[in-house]
Parts: C-alpha cells; structure tokens; sequence
C-alpha cells in the first residue's frame, strides 16, 4: 500500500457480497457515505472489466442492483486511492456491520 | 378586532388552542413558465424543500422508518437522480413533466428488477417523486409537526403523514365525520370539525377549537380565551380522575361485568398503548392497509400486520381477542381499481361483503393472510355489511377452500371464528336466520339506514341519533338473540364510546362495547356509575304505579 500515497495512482481491489439482500438501501447508502470520505475518485462495477459506476453516487450504485453472491469491484484514482478501496473491501467484507441486524428482522436472511 | 365564530359538524370531540397552519388545496396546479432556466431553478429549489422535509421527518423518528427516510435522502440528495430531467428541461419540457417522466422511467427500472428487495425500492422513489411533485405543485409536502390544520380536505395518508404526538384538531371546510381521517382523528383523540364552508384560509390565527360542538372561535376575546381554558382545565381533571381506573376491569355498580373493547383504525395506534386497558379489539378496520400507491397489499404484508396485533393483544400473557373486519370498501371509502366509480348512491350500493365477494381474487389473499395469523393468538374474522345469510355461507366456503389449501401447501393456519357486523335493518330485524359466531353491531350505518338519514348531512344529521328508540329496540333483539345462542353480542360504531349512550345500551341488554382507545379511560368510568338494579327497580315502579291507577 505504499503506492497509496502517490497522487494518480490506480488501485484496484474486489469483494464477495455475503449479506443476505445485497447492495441494498442501507448497505449502499453506508458504501456511498464511506467513500465520499476519501478525496479520490471511486468507481464500482461487477467485473473486472466494468462496466463502472460513481461508487459516491446511492442513485447509480442502486441502479446496478447487485444482489447477494455478485463480486464487487472497486478502481481508484487520486492521493487517497489505496486506503479508500482497501475500506470499501473491507466494509463488504464485514458485511456492512448489519448482518445480524438483517437475519433477525427480516427472517428471510441466511439465518433461516 | 373582535372575535369570530364558525359553526362547522363535529367528527372528532376534544379541545384545542393555537395558531392555524392552512394546507393549501391539493387541486393547486402549476404553470410552466416556458424558460428553461427558470424551470431548472424550479426543480433545484422543489429538491432542496423536499431534501430539508424528509431531513427534518428523519430527525424525528426511528427505527426502519427512520433508515427508509435516510435512504430516500441520500437518493434526493444524488445530483445523479434529476440529471436525465435536467436534460428534459433543457429540451423545454416543463420541470414537472421533466421530473415525472425521469422518475417514473427510474420507478420502472426497480419494478422490473428480480430481486423483491429491490422491487421494493420503487415505492420510496415514488415517494420522493410525489414530494417533490407537490412541491413543484405548490403544495407544499411539508407536514406541520404539530398544530392545528386548516384545509378544504383531508385525505388519509396525509393525516398518517403528519406527526399529532404533541396535539392538534383538523378543521376542514369540507369533509365528513364519517370519513377515513375523522375514524384516525377520532381513535387518536385529536379534535375535528368539517363542514365549516367557505376558503379555509379564513381560519388563519389564533384559534379555539371544540371539536364536540363543532365551533371555531377565530381571534376570541380575552373573556372567551379565559372561559375556554377553565373548560379545558375542568376537561383535564375528569381525564385525570378517569384514567386512574384505566386499567381495571369494567363492570357495572350491580357488579354485571362489562367487557370494554378497542377500535383499532391503523396499526400504529398500537404503539405505547397498554393491552391492560382493554378486553381485547373489538374492531380493526382493515381498509388502511389498501391505502397504499395504487398496488393492493400482498399476502405477507397483511400477515405480518395481522399477526403483530394479534401478538400485542397477547403480550402480556393475558389472551385477549383480536376482531378483525374483512376490507370495508365502498361508500364514502372508495379503493381505486376495486369499487365502482360513480354509483348514483355509494351506502347503498357494491360496499363491504359485497366487494369482497364481488373480487374473490382480493378476498382470497385477506382470508389466507388472516388464517395464517389465526395461529399466533385468538384472532376472529369480521363480514362487514352482511345483508343475507348466503354472504356468510359464501364467504365461510372461501375461508374453508383457503385453509385446505394453506394445509396441503403445509403452511401453518387455524380457522378462526365468523362473525358478522350487525349494520343492515335487514340482517338486524332477522338475525335469527344468521348463522354467524358472533354479532358485532356496527351503531353508525344501523342508526343511518333505520333513520334513513346520514350524519354528514348537516340537515338531517339530528335525526341519525342512535337514541332513537327504534335503534335501541334493534340493539336488544340481537342483544338477546346473542344471549340465548351463548354467542357475543358486541357493539363496535361511535356510540359505544359515548358516555351519554352506554348506559342505555347496557339498558338494553349488551355486555361487550368497542371503542376508541382514548375513549376507554370515560367508558369505564360511566359503566362503573351504571346499576342496573336501580334501572329495573325504576322500571317496576313505573309498571306498579301504572297498575294502581
């Protein structure tokens, strides 16, 4: 990640979205607000080939209605490249904190 | 200046004092201004009101609601959701058009998507769509957090939109008592008046309102203001002084226990009420739950809302019943794409049973929704506007296909109770015919059809009394039809929560009466006062002295 640093860097990363409904309202509106807090600029797509969409936008990331099961791809560009795209992994890796939240309110989660 | 004072109708008693907001009519329409720049100013400034309501409505609740609300802000907030109209209007399209097409070719794309997750999304981005609709309209989507509302109307979902945990009254120029809003007015004890005539602007400033007598004094004078707020002191010492028995059991002086119910207009209302208050709901009107945009409300939905009523009545260990009334369509509440449009005379015509029983295919998915529910708790099914006994015939074969159905499926259900509303002369005169589980009387349509006089028709109003000695008399033949089959007699319209009306019923032979929840506390206090030995002491008097002479 040393390469994070450097301005205009590409950086590139992918994560398997494990949460029962997917990039669903609140998870996608918790993926824009995180990476509205990095300065650079943020892409998402579900290849590695894109197509890519604003990962800052709620409106484009839910028009792509990935749902459980799909990979998320992020792309990065600018100072703060490597940290934003490793906290957006790791924000789908850790289920957007909601997992349990989910699987006990709407019953219809892996929990059933 | 000096005082002014309207007469209007009362649809909801209780009193009320403050400042008026006026709701500026639904019918406002806008005028495009032909300038692109000035319409792209106009959906940027319509954006921004919307953004700020739904930013001030998320602050102020919790829960889901409160991530929903987050949601469709984030959505609004998106420069990326009014791009494609800010195209359209760069093309000329009026803002409004522009905004509508854009959304609704969004909306679409949710409708179309696999996944019910996502399909579900297309009701928030019809939401943010409308409010911002109204706001390019003019009418402002904005709801007064609290207060006293001054309209023309006042449709349901925007008395549910707005927040009346710190109080209010409505006062409507139009309007009906016996309309959705006056029933949700009436069940959270917020003060109505409609029929007040004339522009509803007019009401603007201070003003008291007495939503039992139906009068509005606009701008009182100091004499007026001090005279009101000693009733209203008198009023909250009574509420006080009944509220203190809130939670025991009814029963009469003579000791006759008297099982006190609760009406129950929209789930919610179940929110912070104590189940103790109550022997069980005597009624849930199940017409709020086909409010919603257009779509009918599915299978789970009705479930889930079945069920966590049925639930409440039971959380305390206590097992209450739960009455639930079959979709009351028609009359003065039309569902769109269900009842008939333009019928010559809507309370006589396809309402309640008769719409069910008319689309079978709506039917079906209420009495699988309720079946289901049925095990969770002591859950009974109500037929509104019974007015032969093949209705219930009819109506029991559904249920009996539906649970058979539910069993093979190996999905969980009970066959609850069937039990009729008692509100047609023909079904009350002849209830001997009617092989129901129980009879619910429902007092506001039995009082109007044998008085042939409708109580939002202010000429004639007086004489819809459920006094009337002819109602009474009908009261007590089913009162004792019930009595001696050993099923429930229940009665469920206003007047079972009207203290000046209980204990003539009680008089006349009934055990059960529902009523709004804040009408509990005064019920209760009025069947304590009630001895039925005096009454019958008095009668044998009258009968003796009679005979002496």
């Amino acid at each position: 990640m040393s390469d994070a640093q450097v301005p205009g860097v590409k950086v590139s990363g992918a994560a398997e979205l494990t949460n029962a409904v997917g990039l669903h309202a609140r998870p996608s509106v918790k993926l824009t607000q995180l990476a509205k807090s990095f300065g650079a600029a943020i892409e998402v797509g579900l290849s590695a080939d894109g197509p890519w969409v604003d990962a800052k936008s709620p409106v484009k990331i839910m028009r792509v209605k990935a749902a459980k099961g799909a990979t998320l791809y992020f792309r990065a560009q600018g100072a703060d490249a490597g940290k934003a795209v490793a906290a957006l992994v790791d924000l789908v890796e850790r289920r957007f904190d909601e997992e349990e939240a989910e699987a006990a309110g709407e019953g219809s989660g892996g929990a059933a | 200046m000096s005082e002014v004072r309207l007469q209007g109708h009362s649809a909801s008693p209780g009193l009320a004092a403050g400042p008026v907001v006026v709701l500026a009519a639904r019918t406002a329409s806008r005028q495009a201004t032909g300038d692109p720049v000035r319409e792209a100013e106009a959906l940027r400034a319509a954006l921004k009101a919307a953004a700020a309501d739904i930013a001030a409505l998320a602050e102020r609740t919790g829960g889901e609601a409160a991530d929903m609300l987050g949601f469709q802000l984030a959505l609004i907030e998106d420069d990326a959701l009014a791009e494609g109209a800010f195209d359209a209007i760069g093309a000329g399209i009026p803002a409004d058009h522009a905004w509508r097409e854009a959304l609704n070719a969004e909306i679409a794309g949710y409708e179309a998507a696999e996944d019910e997750y996502f399909r579900a999304r297309a009701a928030d981005l019809t939401d943010v769509r409308d409010r911002v609709l109204a706001e390019l309209n003019g009418e402002s989507a904005h709801a007064p957090t609290s207060g006293i509302v001054a309209a023309h109307d006042l449709p349901p979902s925007r008395f549910l939109g707005m927040d009346w945990s710190q109080g209010g009254a409505i006062l409507l120029a139009a309007g009906s008592p016996t309309s959705h809003v006056a029933m949700l007015a009436r069940s959270r004890g917020i003060p109505m008046i409609v029929g007040l005539g004339g522009d509803p602007a007019r009401l603007a400033g201070e003003v008291l309102v007495d939503g039992a007598t139906g009068a509005v004094v606009i701008d009182p004078s100091p004499e007026t203001r001090r005279a009101f707020e000693s009733r209203r002191g008198e009023d909250e010492v009574r509420a006080a002084a009944a509220a203190t028995g809130l939670k025991e059991k009814a029963a009469t002086a003579d000791g006759t226990a008297i099982a006190v119910l609760i009406n129950i207009a929209e789930p919610d209302e179940l929110d912070g009420l104590d189940p103790a208050i109550c022997d069980g709901i005597g009624l849930v009107r199940t017409e709020f739950l086909f409010h919603g945009a257009g779509a009918l409300p599915d299978e789970e939905h009705q479930y889930s809302v079945y069920r966590r009523m049925v639930e409440w009545a039971v959380s305390d260990g206590v097992q209450r019943a739960v009455t639930i009334r079959t979709l009351d369509a028609g009359g003065d509440k039309p569902i769109a794409g269900l009842t008939e449009d333009g019928e010559s005379n809507p309370f006589l015509g396809v309402r309640g049973i008769r719409v069910s029983l008319k689309h079978p295919e709506v039917f079906r998915v209420q009495l699988r929704a309720l079946l289901r529910a049925a095990v969770h708790g002591p859950l009974k099914v109500m037929l509104p506007m019974v007015t032969v006994p093949e209705e219930i015939e009819a109506s029991r074969r559904l249920m009996s296909e539906e649970f058979a159905a539910l069993n093979a499926a190996g999905v969980a259900a009970r066959q609850p109770a069937l039990g009729i509303m008692v509100e047609v002369p023909a079904a009350a005169i002849a209830i001997d015919m009617f092989d129901a589980d129980f009879f619910s009387i429902g007092s506001n349509d039995l009082t109007q059809y044998i008085t042939a006089a409708a109580r939002d028709i202010g000429n004639v109003a007086y004489l819809a009394d459920p006094l009337n000695p002819a109602v009474l008399r009908m009261v007590e033949r089913v009162a004792a039809r019930g009595a001696a089959l050993g099923r429930e007699v229940s009665l469920c319209g206003d007047a079972g929560g009207e203290p000046a009306i209980i204990p003539h019923l009680i008089a006349a032979g009934l055990r059960t009466v529902s009523m709004a929840p804040v009408q509990v506390a005064a019920a209760k206090a009025t069947i304590r006062a009630v001895d039925l030995r005096r009454a019958a002491a008095v009668e044998a008097g009258a009968v003796c002295q009679d005979a002496g002479k």
